[in-house]
């Protein structure tokens, strides 16, 4: 019953978003950009909704799987890029993304195994320090452009590739997590004890949680590299990683429709905040102590949970 | 072998000053289970309340001496201890019943609005300033080992710090307290203690500490600026879980291992560069086979 109303949920976002994709020269270059990187936040907080709300194993290294990602991708098409004829470029980016995805995905299994171990504030800094250990590598590693990074990546993230991937990341989450198997990560999440001892493997959704995570993180890295075409090490720090993590809290832990709103407004919320740009984080940083003092469950939420 | 000990020093004067911070962390876990993320900042506040108060306080006193360094590394501890209250008041106190990651954002919301506050140009302002000299520094040479006198004071003046914390926690009426909370903060009520004086009172002792702490480090910096809290406050963090969260002699332990093992790899030629991501890999691996750091203990979970 859920099943069919989610494929054309589906369906309607790619054709939505591919069609938007071919309407852009209609729209002004700056909020297209804007729109681009709302949709690549959706991504990320989706993605890390999966590992910190609905599995409740707090992770505070997304940015570095995003990093992971990013730099496979844009390393690809920069290597291969100029030897493919124009018609392959689309084909090449699904590849680079692809391979992204699947590297971070990795690198999500590496993280995840250490996470059977720890709970709480451990696994905490666990993923923190490994968010930091991916940045020094791609900052110490000359094949990665050290500390300058990479630059000259050819744009290639549009308005249609990133929000139709935004829309299966939302797809594939809700899957997961609303069917029979997906049951097991919320249970993980509600008590991880109650849990093994019904006999659910909370090992395995531990680290399916972070392998899926991380996989659609590695993509929208992949898309923020062509996007942005510059990538640095320093993009990728803890304070990104926080980003997310606060998107996922604002929209509160576990309710997909709410991390995409909280996800969308805090995109656009910096831009609106251009005028007073001097005060512009400051005002951040106290929205977020706010909020936190009066709606501390989130902000979309109302009344009791229910699903995704 | 010269090149050990000089890096033994160096290293025992970095991992003081980790110790010092890392105290600040889990003494506020210890209390409210909770990692304090502005804890960092409050250290940077002690860095600028010093940079301040130099100029004023010399001329104060007169000359430039022992007791000039002194007053205003107590007056900068004093102000960031009353800085470190008023945060726990007005940003944690209310939400001390609420579940523990609102608490954590929380302190993240506090810790940008004191980094991006202290970069505004009315305020502080993003660029690097140079800090005063608080003591004059002079390097002391034992055949080919070069010492400077600031980190003798620095090592020094932690060990003191150290004990000090020690007498208060084990031996005084309000670190019985502290304990007390720590253990079970409801029956600590109920037998009278006064829960809120004391999650302050850890507080204004912690950023204290991390006052201290921040100077410390300014000396050995070449400049301080709003964002400087960052990379210490992080290895301190790691040093509190390095030693097991919560137990102030693995805090202490974990701020020296770090310290030292930071300045043996960075020494080492081809490794330096990797320093930062060498503290995290080593956390990593300790972490795996012993969850719970060096000195704590593992808990189990009961249903």
């Amino acid at each position: 019953m859920m099943r069919g109303k989610e494929q054309i949920f589906l369906l309607v976002a790619i054709v939505v978003a591919v069609a938007l994709s071919f309407a852009s020269g209609a729209f002004n270059r700056y909020y297209l950009g804007i729109a681009v990187d709302v949709g690549i936040n959706i991504i990320l907080a989706v993605s890390l909704n999966l590992i910190n709300g609905h599995t409740g194993q707090f992770s505070l290294g997304h940015a570095g799987f995003m990093a992971v990602g990013g730099y496979t991708a844009a390393k690809l098409t920069l290597l291969y890029g100029a030897l493919l004829p124009p018609a392959a470029q689309p084909f090449l980016f699904a590849a680079a993304l692809l391979a992204g995805g699947l590297v971070a995905a990795l690198a999500g299994l590496l993280v995840g195994v250490p996470s059977l171990r720890l709970r709480g504030d451990y696994l905490a800094i666990v993923t923190l320090g490994f968010g930091e250990i991916i940045r020094v590598i791609f900052q110490t590693s000359d094949f990665f452009g050290a500390a300058t990074g990479l630059t000259g990546i050819t744009k290639m993230t549009t308005f249609g590739w990133a929000w139709a991937l935004a829309a299966v990341t939302v797809y594939v989450v809700a899957c997961l997590v609303n069917s029979t198997y997906g049951r097991g990560f919320i249970a993980v999440h509600d008590d991880e004890i109650a849990a093994s001892a019904m006999g659910i493997n909370t090992v395995r959704y531990k680290v399916t949680a972070f392998v899926v995570g991380a996989f659609f993180a590695g993509i929208a890295g992949g898309l923020y590299a062509h996007h942005k075409l510059v990538l640095k090490p320093d993009g990728f720090d803890f304070v990104r990683s926080i980003e997310i993590v606060v998107m996922v809290i604002l929209g509160g832990m576990g309710r997909t429709a709410g991390v995409i709103c909280a996800a969308v407004i805090l995109t656009i919320l910096p831009e609106l905040l251009r005028g007073v740009a001097e005060y512009r984080m400051i005002i951040y940083a106290l929205l977020i102590i706010g909020l936190m003092l009066t709606r501390p469950q989130g902000l979309f939420t109302f009344g009791k949970k229910g699903g995704a | 072998m010269d090149w050990f000990l000089q890096q033994l020093i160096n290293g025992l004067a970095l991992g003081a000053i980790y110790a010092l911070i890392a105290l600040g962390y889990t003494m506020v876990y210890g209390v409210l289970r909770f990692i304090n993320f502005a804890h960092s900042d409050v250290l940077m506040l002690g860095a600028f309340s010093a940079f301040y108060l130099t100029p004023i306080i010399v001329p104060m006193l007169g000359a430039q001496t022992v007791w000039t360094a002194l007053a205003v590394i107590l007056l900068s501890a004093a102000i960031c201890a009353v800085i470190g209250m008023t945060i726990e008041f007005l940003a944690y106190r209310p939400l001390r019943k609420r579940p523990r990651l609102t608490v954590l954002i929380t302190a993240i919301g506090v810790s940008l609005f004191l980094e991006f506050t202290g970069q505004h140009e009315k305020v502080f302002g993003a660029a690097t300033k140079p800090f005063p000299t608080l003591l004059p520094k002079r390097d002391l040479i034992f055949g080919a080992l070069h010492i400077s006198s600031n980190d003798l004071v620095v090592l020094a003046l932690t060990a003191v710090l150290l004990v000090a914390m020690w007498f208060i926690v084990q031996r005084t009426k309000i670190g019985m307290a502290m304990r007390a909370v720590s253990y079970n903060e409801q029956a600590a009520a109920l037998m009278g203690v006064n829960v809120n004086a004391v999650i302050s009172f850890t507080f204004g002792l912690g950023s204290a500490l991390a006052a201290v702490a921040g100077i410390f480090y300014a000396m050995r910096a070449p400049g301080i600026e709003p964002l400087m809290g960052v990379q210490p406050g992080l290895r301190a963090f790691i040093a509190a879980v390095l030693g097991g969260i919560g137990n102030l002699p693995g805090a202490a332990l974990g701020g020296i291992v770090l310290g030292l093992l930071e300045t043996f790899f960075g020494g080492m030629p081809g490794l330096s560069n990797y320093r930062d991501g060498i503290a995290f890999a080593l956390l990593i691996l300790i972490l795996l086979f012993r969850p719970a750091g060096l000195l704590g203990k593992l808990q189990m979970e009961k249903v």
